[in-house]
């Protein structure tokens, strides 16, 4: 991704615009199905009319012989192709066994593809895929969690639910202390109990699902995809068509939106390859953003929440239940009911997380996963007790504010959250805050001012990266995963730029490319750390091997320097204290004749502070206006202070905390997949009734990054901020809406109608 | 011969050999002949070459499609392109280029109005069209008038303060 | 979609000719019929394109009215100078719905003539009377927030979902039509129908009629109306409940009333013997309340539209005392007054 016009170096922490930006604001970046591709044909999915049973006859007679078909692929002409569990399962497959589409006449899920029409123009795959006839069986389905509760297991296996690590100081070890829980529940001052709701919610990125599949002549497969793992796509189709991980090669240079939903390989990329086998042609399939809503959504959970206090309001019991959706084929749990017992100071803890199959696709990770739906709900129930001790609640937090996790005991590598909070208390006034509820008004509105706290894990995963000076004088630098729209393409040039000294127009960063070095699928907010240390070790490598390279140059000014003498600076390696001896970059490699070459891969074990724990945290204070008599809620003003450690570019840095509030204000507000339970089908599926907020539903958000200088959790610093956004900013909206209205509302979304 | 007959000689029944079109996209005349059911979008997308407009819900929900014809914006998803005979269309090519940015495409990118940039062409051809209607004078307005096009990476105040930036610079001009 | 056949004629005749015929649908801007042939909820034979008819004029009528041609945008028709100053309220109640890009494309005509976004309605794999007569109605007793709570029947609870029609339907417009047997015009009230036994239709038009214009004739209420709109999110979402008012007003006393309301039922929802009430009397809260209450007589949620009878009664009453102090509900400015 090399920038175009002349431009200076950057360092970490400037807020350099997107060196994407110039393609993606020309229509120039090319998404999945974007790619001008030869003889290219198009599949169009068929989805199943019903959610459960069987296909009892497919007639394809009609579409076959509508204009332009080429073919018909359905369970009955599939070829056969692996059929183990373990090759579908992605890298980030939950265990079970994966759906295989096209695979038999069972019927899963509602919309279930059931047949792929593809024809030489779109609009003819289009047509025919209205005449394919298809008979089901019907069988009984259940999608009403409420229903499928009373079949909930522990995702773990047999037995209690237990924490990842649990630290040994506690009066009653975790996981086996229901009853002294209770016991110092019921006795405690101060209580606050509830079953709490989170609807499920379906990503929805911008973009649709879209693969096109091209077979080489040499057996070789290229792959168009969207995707945020393409080196997962790649290995997923690997296995499924028994080919070798080289002979699959996945390209997804941009992807416009994931959110979590393109963490694994969605049934169209399977379609495309299978179809474009059975008729030697490329083939490509987008799906409709009706069939968007066809696979992964955030489970819906039932949340039974306890908490406890003293006079004081210092935590003295927390009981957390949750029951979540997941699939018949497939276990997917979530981190859900630790987090709200490892952020506050509290002895007794009693931890409870169960999963109840229903008839739908698994659902997944969607931003935040866990958190998002934990400390959004629990939150509330922090604010709650606020209200029952008759503390302010911000107070609340930080008489219950910890230094370690509560969980594993451990200490934080950082953590800056009391600066968080009372920055972010500053900025937004809240000292000015009215305690009692229906206390402000604007005019005819209701007032409320709200908050709640955020937290998100820092997390590491190995990546390789590949640093590259080629003869042109450009400096690639390059790794598998992806830059999903979080500005991945743009720190890294910023850290290449800075360790190289070299300017931002002759860095050129890749991503999505499954031929790259090897990265695991983007993520859990661990990209930026992830690849931003180890492009430090590339480039660090590469700078040692310019200077061997430059040393034996004949007559070279840099003969006998020792790196420790020398600097990388302007696109030249010069001596510190004798700058005139310097060889530009461009020469040296000229000289080479060849590009100079390193990759070297950052993994988890560079990390020191293994024994600590890593976290981001925000603090975040909404304000709403409420039209009580009406239930119209308007978010005015939103202050995120963050504390995610070192800052690379402040400018996407800010975006990405936008994107996670806007997306929290529709989980607070918005967002609800309604599922007909008598057909086992979302009905609103669709953009018009899926409601994700609007340009005139987002007013001024301001975002502060507390200082929070962090030299333990990894060699740069860096914590990562895709996730944090999200997390407690639905609770902040709720807890105002309690402040404005004195009506507290457990579930979300908080539709108008909550209030009437 | 009938009125009944004239009018049939103008039925494109569905296995003709298409409805005759001319559309000029981007300055550039375009003499097509089209099946009734091929969408504006669809057509730029798959037989243009120009698929920086982009599909993001194929209904009218998301404003990801949107293009400027005869210079107001609308959905490309659901003009059916034999019904814009004789039309002018601008889509995202035609506004600029990188070494030629429009001036929103360069206040986009200065105030990083997007993310993954799906919904970017849209919302850049929905605040030219914006600005070209001349309705919104406040935030407000401006917010409201753009509320058809969805960014789900949640890029609305930056959104909305590159089109305000650009307004203040045509306000200048104007002035000037 | 299907395929289909096309013809884009010149004349209004020969238009209503080739719509007369079975499986014929018309198409001007397109942002519904194109939508709906995509879920396979409508499937037309041929496909009428009205685009050249000459229908794209707003005209001067006697008297201060206007006629507004059916091709012409719902935006253009909102920003006509003399529609803005002489029916803000139809003008607002353009503006409320939609989306700009939307409003450009979508033409009167059509928007008289859209469909309801009933979730059942869309999706061709559920029952639904109104797509396919006979298979049931899914939302009785599925999945119904955005449904109807007036003169709904067994056979459906659809709504109509237009923000237009309403301000249409308060200002007594006429809609003018042309087909086999000539001219005719149609009272506003009398277009859209009920969904009774047969919810397939939605309105009177009859094969081969066309809308050619809606009149309006001049009805002077000075700021003395609103259209208020409650939605699920801030902009570009349909109407859970919306109404129109227009007031004339003579010194403390209101001369007339009308009040239609969006987003309860299968068409625009006005009560007269409600309207009548207000008539010589002076504003007062608990009058407006007894006309809500008489407006909404009758109404009955199916479970998740409980809501709605409630939140229409307080946007009568709301928006009534906007349209009595002068004060009309702005698009931009999202307060309530």
């Amino acid at each position: 991704m090399a920038t175009a016009l002349s431009s200076p170096t950057s360092r970490i922490g400037d807020p350099l615009s997107r060196v994407d930006g110039r393609l993606k604001t020309t229509g120039l970046a090319n998404y999945a199905a974007d790619f001008p591709v030869e003889g290219l044909t198009y599949g169009v999915v068929v989805s199943a009319a019903i959610t459960k049973g069987r296909i009892t006859a497919i007639d394809a007679t009609a579409a076959r012989a509508a204009p332009g078909v080429i073919e018909i692929v359905t369970h009955e002409n599939r070829p056969d192709v692996v059929d183990k569990d373990k090759v579908w399962q992605d890298m980030v497959a939950p265990k079970g066994s994966p759906f295989r589409p096209l695979g038999d006449a069972e019927i899963r899920f509602a919309q279930q593809p059931v047949a792929l029409v593809v024809a030489d123009t779109f609009e003819a795959a289009r047509h025919a895929a209205t005449l394919v006839d298809i008979r089901y069986e019907a069988a009984s389905h259940v999608t009403d969690l409420t229903e499928a509760e009373a079949g909930a297991y522990n995702p773990k296996g047999d037995g209690t639910y237990s924490p990842e690590k649990s630290r040994s100081d506690l009066a009653n070890p975790l996981g086996n202390t229901k009853a002294h829980v209770e016991k110092v529940y019921q006795e405690a001052a101060h209580r606050v109990s509830g079953r709490y709701t989170l609807a499920p919610e379906h990503h929805n990125p911008m973009e649709l699902f879209a693969s096109t599949a091209i077979w080489k002549p040499d057996g070789s497969l290229f792959i168009h995809d969207k995707t945020q793992g393409a080196q997962n796509s790649a290995t997923y189709l690997a296995g499924i068509f028994g080919l070798k991980p080289e002979q699959v090669h996945v390209v997804a240079p941009f992807m416009g939106g994931g959110f979590g939903v393109g963490l694994r390989p969605q049934y169209q990329l399977f379609l495309a390859a299978i179809a474009a086998k059975m008729i030697e042609r490329p083939v490509k399939v987008v799906m409709t953003r009706q069939q968007m809503f066809s696979h992964q959504y955030r489970p819906n959970v039932i949340y039974d929440i306890a908490i406890a206090a003293d006079q004081a309001g210092r935590l003295q019991a927390i009981r957390s239940d949750c029951v979540g959706a997941t699939s018949r084929f497939e276990t997917f749990a979530e981190n859900i009911v630790d987090w709200c017992a490892r952020g506050y100071r509290c002895d007794n803890i009693a931890l409870d997380y169960r999963v109840a199959p229903v008839d739908t696709y698994t659902p997944g990770s969607m931003r935040a996963p866990g958190a998002a739906t934990a400390l959004n709900l629990f939150e509330i129930a922090m604010d709650e007790l606020a209200y029952e001790v008759g503390i302010d609640p911000l107070e609340l937090r930080l008489v219950n504010y910890t230094s370690k996790d509560e969980i594993s005991g451990q200490p934080f590598t950082s953590k800056a959250l009391d600066k968080a909070y009372a920055e972010g208390a500053e900025r937004f006034g809240w000292s000015k805050r009215v305690h009692a509820p229906r206390a402000m008004t604007d005019g005819r509105e209701l007032v409320g001012w709200g908050m709640a706290t955020g937290v998100w894990e820092t997390l590491f995963q190995a990546h390789a990266v590949r640093a590259r000076l080629r003869p042109d004088g450009v400096l690639e630098v390059a790794t598998a995963s992806a830059d999903i729209g979080t500005g991945t393409y743009t720190i890294m040039t910023q850290i290449a730029s800075e360790e190289m000294g070299m300017p931002v127009d002759r860095i050129d960063a890749q991503l999505g490319d499954s031929t790259l070095p090897k990265a695991p699928v983007e993520g859990g907010s661990w990209g930026a750390a992830s690849i931003g240390n180890a492009l430090v070790l590339a480039c660090t490598a590469l700078k040692a091997k310019l200077l061997k390279a430059a040393r034996k140059i004949d007559d070279s000014p840099l003969a006998n320097a020792a790196i420790e003498q020398v600097e990388f600076v302007g696109g030249q390696i010069r001596v510190k204290n004798d700058p005139a001896r310097a060889i530009d970059l461009t020469d040296l490699v000229t000289t080479e004749g060849g590009p100079i070459e390193v990759e070297e891969t950052g993994s988890p074990k560079m990390l020191e502070a293994a024994k600590k724990a890593r976290n981001t945290h925000q603090a975040v204070f909404v304000e709403v206006k409420v039209d009580e008599q009406l239930g119209q809620i308007r978010v005015t003003r939103v202050v995120t202070a963050v504390a995610a450690g070192r800052i690379i570019n402040p400018k996407t840095a800010r975006s990405q905390i936008l994107g996670g509030v806007v997306m929290g204000i529709g989980m607070a507000l918005h967002e609800e997949t309604m599922m007909d339970h008598r057909l086992g089908r979302f009905m609103n599926h669709n953009l018009a009734e899926y409601h994700v907020p609007a340009h005139a539903d987002i007013a001024d958000i301001d975002v502060i990054f507390v200082d929070e200088p962090d030299h333990e959790v990894n060699p740069l610093g860096i914590k990562g901020l895709g996730e944090i956004g999200i997390v407690g900013t639905a609770a902040a909206v709720a807890n105002a809406i309690f402040h404005a209205t004195g009506v507290r509302v457990r579930d979300l979304p908080i539709t108008s109608d909550r209030l009437l | 011969m009938t009125t009944d007959t004239m009018v049939d000689d103008r039925v494109h029944a569905p296995d003709g050999d298409g409805v005759p079109v001319t559309l000029t996209i981007n300055g550039e005349r375009h003499a097509l002949h089209l099946d009734p059911w091929v969408t504006l979008l669809d057509l730029l997308r798959e037989r243009l070459e120009l698929p920086g407009t982009k599909k993001g819900c194929d209904h009218g929900q998301c404003g990801a499609c949107t293009v400027l014809i005869d210079g107001k914006r609308m959905n490309s998803c659901l003009v059916l392109a034999v019904t814009r005979d004789g039309a002018e269309v601008t889509t995202i090519e035609g506004l600029g280029t990188p070494d030629h940015l429009h001036p929103l495409q360069q206040a986009f990118i200065d105030h990083d109005a997007f993310q993954c940039g799906y919904c970017t062409p849209g919302q850049i051809c929905s605040a030219a069209g914006l600005i070209g209607e001349g309705k919104a004078t406040s935030r407000e307005e401006i917010r409201e008038l753009m509320s058809g096009n969805i960014c789900r990476c949640g890029a609305y105040t930056n959104i909305a303060d590159a089109i305000e930036d650009v307004m203040a610079q045509q306000g200048k001009a104007a002035h000037a | 979609m299907n395929r289909f056949a096309y013809a884009r004629p010149a004349t209004i005749a020969d238009a209503a000719q080739l719509l007369a015929r079975p499986g014929a649908k018309a198409i001007a801007g397109g942002t519904n019929i194109v939508d709906l042939m995509k879920e396979g909820a409508e499937t037309p034979d041929l496909l009428v394109d009205l685009r050249r008819l000459p229908l794209h004029d707003i005209r001067e009528t006697d008297g201060g009215g206007l006629s507004l041609g059916a091709l012409v945008p719902n935006a253009d028709t909102a920003y006509d100078e003399r529609v803005s100053e002489r029916f803000p309220l139809l003008a607002h109640a353009i503006l409320a719905g939609a989306s700009a890009q939307l409003r450009n494309a979508a033409t009167n005509g059509g928007n008289l003539n859209q469909r309801t976004r009933c979730y059942y309605f869309y999706d061709t794999a559920t029952p639904c009377n109104k797509r396919a007569p006979g298979s049931g109605c899914g939302a009785i007793g599925g999945v119904n927030r955005i449904h109807a709570v007036l003169g709904t029947s067994e056979q459906c609870i659809a709504t109509h979902p237009s923000d237009m029609c309403v301000a249409l339907a308060a200002l007594d417009a006429r809609v003018k039509v042309h087909g086999p047997d000539g001219e005719r015009v149609i009272d506003f009230g009398d277009y859209h129908r009920l969904p009774g036994d047969d919810p397939s239709k939605d309105n009177t038009l009859a094969a081969g009629e066309i809308v050619t214009a809606i009149d309006l004739d001049a009805f002077d209420c000075g700021h003395n109306w609103t259209y208020l709109k409650l939605r699920d999110r801030l902009s570009y979402a349909f109407a859970l409940v919306s109404v129109a008012i227009a007031l004339r007003i003579d010194g403390d006393t209101i001369v007339e009333a009308r009040i239609a309301l969006g987003g309860v039922a299968h068409k625009p929802w006005r009560v007269v013997e409600a309207e009548a009430l207000l008539a010589g009397k002076a504003p007062d809260d608990a009058l407006f309340a007894t006309v809500a209450d008489r407006i909404l007589a009758g109404a009955r949620g199916h479970g998740d539209n409980d809501f709605k009878v409630e939140l229409a009664r307080r946007v009568i009453v709301r928006a009534l005392g906007q349209a009595v102090a002068g004060t009309p509900q702005t698009i931009a400015d999202k307060r309530i007054a």
